[in-house]
């Protein structure tokens, strides 16, 4: 699986280390619901730091689309909805 | 959906539309290119746009610096002349002017941040560039219709991602850039009209009770130093005049 960090980059992930993303990014949305800010700040940088910790940076010259996309470090959760609602995708 | 979910749709939904494919694969390569450069241009200029609005308060930081210093030293001339009220209020009007630098120096160290991430954003494109540039090349030699079009497909989803990617980071810093600069503008007005030298009274009422002050208590003072002056020997009003419209 491949997984960009906005901002920061594509990596390469296997299986079991996007299992584990998957679990933290679901409290990083319950977070966001539950309006946690400074939840989801800590459980971000756990998800962003879990990719970068587990994953491998691909190149320049790889050009692969992702299969998921989270926000980098330090996006807060106003940011986060900010950038959702662009589109109007999300309800606050 | 989690927030990675949401987060990938709309990041996808971005680079498709950026995704305009010419009748020509070889042609959506050359525009997608194209397009790259336009973005590296961008990203340039959102860099320099940052760099100018943080120029922007650091200045206003000096003027309000400057502000401090000339209430401080109102309070202590106040404080001399035994009138607490007075050095009290322009002890109030410095706490204000403290509180607008702490929120400049709060702003100037997001737009540090922005533009922190500006330039790694930048260093990352213009790498990403480059190497579809070669690859560009590189298919075009190598044209082969049915199996060019899945490395153009390729090259162009995995390159407009980054650009989506991109375009977000130059979005945000351009809204930060905005908020800072309606509230520097603000600053300016009032800097301009003296209401944040001179946040609870009329304007300047500080300066001109202390002139007052100076005035009533200092007579004595100047007088017996003009008489010393003009004890010694000093030029009359007149030529002293004439003197200075000379310079």
């Amino acid at each position: 699986m491949i997984v960009r960090i906005l901002g920061e980059g594509q990596y390469r992930l296997d299986d079991e280390a996007f299992g584990a993303v998957s679990q933290i990014d679901d409290r990083v949305q319950a977070a966001a619901d539950a309006d946690d800010e400074a939840g989801f700040a800590t459980a971000l940088t756990e998800l962003v730091d879990a990719i970068i910790a587990h994953g491998v940076p691909l190149a320049a010259d790889e050009f692969e689309g992702s299969d998921a996309i989270v926000p980098g470090h330090g996006t807060t959760l106003e940011e986060a909805r900010e950038l959702l609602s662009s589109e109007g995708l999300i309800p606050n | 959906m989690g927030l990675m979910g949401r987060f990938t749709t709309i990041v996808k939904a971005k680079a498709s539309k950026a995704l305009d494919r010419a009748e020509d694969p070889r042609e959506t390569l050359d525009y997608s290119y194209e397009k790259q450069l336009e973005m590296l241009q961008k990203v340039r200029r959102g860099v320099a746009d940052v760099a100018t609005s943080k120029k922007r308060l650091e200045l206003q930081a000096a003027k309000l610096e400057q502000s401090v210093e000339k209430l401080d030293g109102q309070a202590r001339q106040a404080l001399q002349q035994n009138r607490e009220d007075l050095a009290r209020a322009a002890l109030e009007r410095k706490k204000n002017v403290q509180l607008q630098l702490q929120g400049i120096d709060q702003q100037r160290v997001q737009l540090q941040g922005e533009q922190d991430k500006l330039v790694v954003a930048e260093q990352r494109l213009t790498a990403k560039v480059e190497a579809f540039r070669t690859r560009k090349e590189t298919i075009k030699a190598q044209y082969t219709a049915a199996e060019a079009q899945t490395k153009i497909g390729e090259a162009v989803t995995g390159v407009s991602e980054e650009m989506a990617d991109v375009g977000l980071a130059i979005e945000r810093a351009e809204n930060k850039t905005e908020t800072m600069r309606a509230r520097a503008g603000a600053i300016d007005e009032l800097i301009e009209s003296g209401a944040l030298t001179d946040l609870t009274d009329g304007r300047d009422s500080i300066d001109r009770e202390l002139e007052q002050l100076s005035v009533t208590s200092g007579v004595d003072t100047e007088l017996d130093q003009l008489k010393a002056e003009l004890g010694s020997g000093a030029p009359p009003a007149e030529q002293l005049e004439r003197g200075e419209d000379k310079q």
